[in-house]
């Protein structure tokens, strides 16, 4: 029951998505984020919305999983919705209602605000989580934070412990499993009771797992220790990171069509600007 | 001389010393199986030959290097390799080959070589088809064989070997014994393997039997097991070929006490067998 877990949701394919560099995926992500946050009006979000489609079918995961993903952030949207919708002031007032007035702007604000946390979601899943091994993706955040070495963020160490926490999820999983069963054998029971009582019933699973855990932990050390580990200084990597002639296209194009989208916003005369 | 122990002595807590002045000299490409029950310090030994453990007392030299020299540590972790007992607690990467790697990245082997120096260790253990795969989708045994495949990629002339069989089943531990037998044959790397299992230590050139912090027998699997009593007193069982060698010998019935393997004694008591018929 417990080896349906899965992590980060990879959904491994061959599409040209797949393929790109992951350090350019961080980083073109990271660029539409900021775009996303920096344009208003129509024309900038149909350009914006535009490429997150063309991504979308490029990656070949399925638009159905793609807005799956919008699902537990449902709650987050009407939230937002709400609060702008009644929070806003200014702009002509639409309807009024004793201490509720809504105006264009919140209306408006509104709007737009889904519109950002929707794509920025979809966004992220699409370019990284559904279409970049976690493994790729430790390895490209260590890579583009790499810098950050010169301020003293242990960097390296950092994508280590991802990488071994990584590793260790299906092992720490079956052991789970294991004890799991061990206490169920013994009349444990997990699936009865109000939510004190089930809580108190992990206890007998939690304390066995977190001793081996650290117990786990001693051992790798050790194992880590014989095989000249001494952190992040003079290592090599087996995988090379390589910016294909694929990944420069893809760079120069996502730069021109992200710098149109914040251009037009600052020319577009129909957009309604909002402070 | 790889391995040399110079009145080697170890206490975890002080007054109560695990090792008792050890002197044991292992020369290079020998196969030496390391025998004691629980608690003779077998696996305090096996950690002082890669400087996880320094001697409290006397000198431990691995190629010559004093294992207290501390700017010699990289290069003596890397001559002498060590393979522990859980598979599922030496594997650091989330792909096969990315972990066997693990070793020469450390030690900051550039790329065209370190690619190379995995596939070769790959190859070596016979896992190279796997070398994609998650480990823990992997079997107990080719865990394992990946864990020795890390050292190797190291290119080490020694590995020391923690029971590694002891949480195998049985196809699992002949894979890893027939990779063991195969490093020191064809790779002349010395190996130390500590063990539970009596059969083990039969392949091996040499036996060192271990009790309470020091060695209380020493020399070839066969003059080892001959000795069934002392054995028995150290709590330690002889493999059943030997016993049953022994039982014939002490029925006064013909037993060759060196047949130690299955497969030589089976063929002595069938050469028997078919005299005694023709």
């Amino acid at each position: 029951m417990l080896k349906d877990i899965t992590l980060g949701q990879f959904f491994p394919g061959n599409s040209i998505i797949h393929k790109m560099d992951p350090r350019l995926k961080l980083v073109i992500t990271v660029l539409y984020i900021t775009a996303l946050f920096m344009c208003h009006g129509p024309v900038p979000y149909i350009i914006l919305g535009g490429i997150l489609i063309l991504a979308v079918a490029l990656s070949k995961v399925g638009f159905r999983q793609v807005t799956r993903g919008l699902k537990p952030i449902l709650i987050l949207l009407v939230i937002t919705t709400l609060f702008n919708v009644f929070y806003t002031n200014g702009g002509q007032v639409i309807f009024s209602w004793k201490f509720i007035t809504i105006t264009d702007y919140g209306v408006y604000n509104a709007f737009y605000m889904v519109l950002r946390i929707a794509l920025l979601i979809i966004a992220t899943f699409t370019l990284l989580t559904y279409t970049t091994s976690p493994i790729m993706l430790t390895d490209a955040l260590e890579s583009v934070l790499s810098p950050l070495k010169k301020i003293k963020v242990p960097v390296h160490e950092l994508a280590m412990m991802m990488t071994i926490a990584l590793r260790f999820i299906p092992t720490l999983l079956e052991e789970t499993d294991k004890i799991m069963s061990a206490q169920k054998s013994r009349g444990a029971d997990f699936e009865s009771g109000g939510l004190i009582r089930r809580a108190k019933a992990l206890i007998p699973i939690l304390i066995p797992l977190f001793i081996s855990a650290f117990r786990r932990a001693e051992e790798l050390a050790t194992a880590m220790e014989c095989r000249c580990y001494n952190g992040g200084e003079g290592r090599t990597k087996l995988r090379v990171m390589k910016f294909a002639m694929r990944d420069y296209v893809i760079l120069f194009v996502s730069l021109a069509v992200l710098a149109l989208a914040i251009y037009s916003d600052y020319t577009c005369t129909f957009g309604v600007i909002l402070p | 001389m790889i391995l040399k122990t110079e009145n080697l002595e170890y206490s975890y807590t002080e007054g109560k010393p695990t090792l008792k002045g050890l002197n044991i000299e292992i020369p290079e490409g020998q196969y030496v199986a390391i025998l004691g029950h629980n608690g003779s310090g077998k696996s305090t030994l096996l950690k002082h030959f890669n400087a996880i453990l320094l001697p409290t007392g006397g000198k431990v030299y691995v190629s010559g290097m004093d294992t207290s020299n501390e700017e010699l540590l990289f290069e003596i972790r890397t001559r002498c390799g060590m393979v522990f007992q859980n598979p599922d607690n030496q594997i650091v990467a989330t792909i096969t080959e990315e972990d066997v790697a693990f070793g020469p990245e450390n030690l900051g082997v550039p790329n065209p070589e370190l690619r190379a120096r995995v596939d070769e260790a790959l190859k070596t253990v016979g896992m190279y088809e796997f070398r994609s795969h998650a480990p823990h989708m992997l079997s107990g045994g080719q865990k394992q064989r990946i864990a020795i495949a890390g050292i190797i990629a190291m290119r080490p002339s020694c590995i020391a070997l923690d029971e590694p069989t002891a949480m195998l089943d049985p196809i699992g531990r002949r894979d890893v014994l027939d990779t063991i037998a195969k490093l020191n044959r064809e790779e002349n790397i010395t190996v130390l393997l500590i063990t539970h299992h009596m059969e083990e230590a039969l392949f091996a050139d040499r036996v060192i039997v271990m009790d309470e912090g020091t060695v209380a027998l020493d020399g070839t699997p066969c003059e080892i097991f001959a000795q069934v009593e002392k054995m028995e007193s150290l709590g330690l069982t002889v493999p059943n070929t030997v016993k049953l060698m022994h039982t014939l010998q002490s029925r006064g019935l013909p037993a060759d006490l060196n047949a130690v393997t299955t497969d030589k004694a089976a063929d002595f008591i069938a050469r028997i067998l078919e005299d005694k018929i023709g």
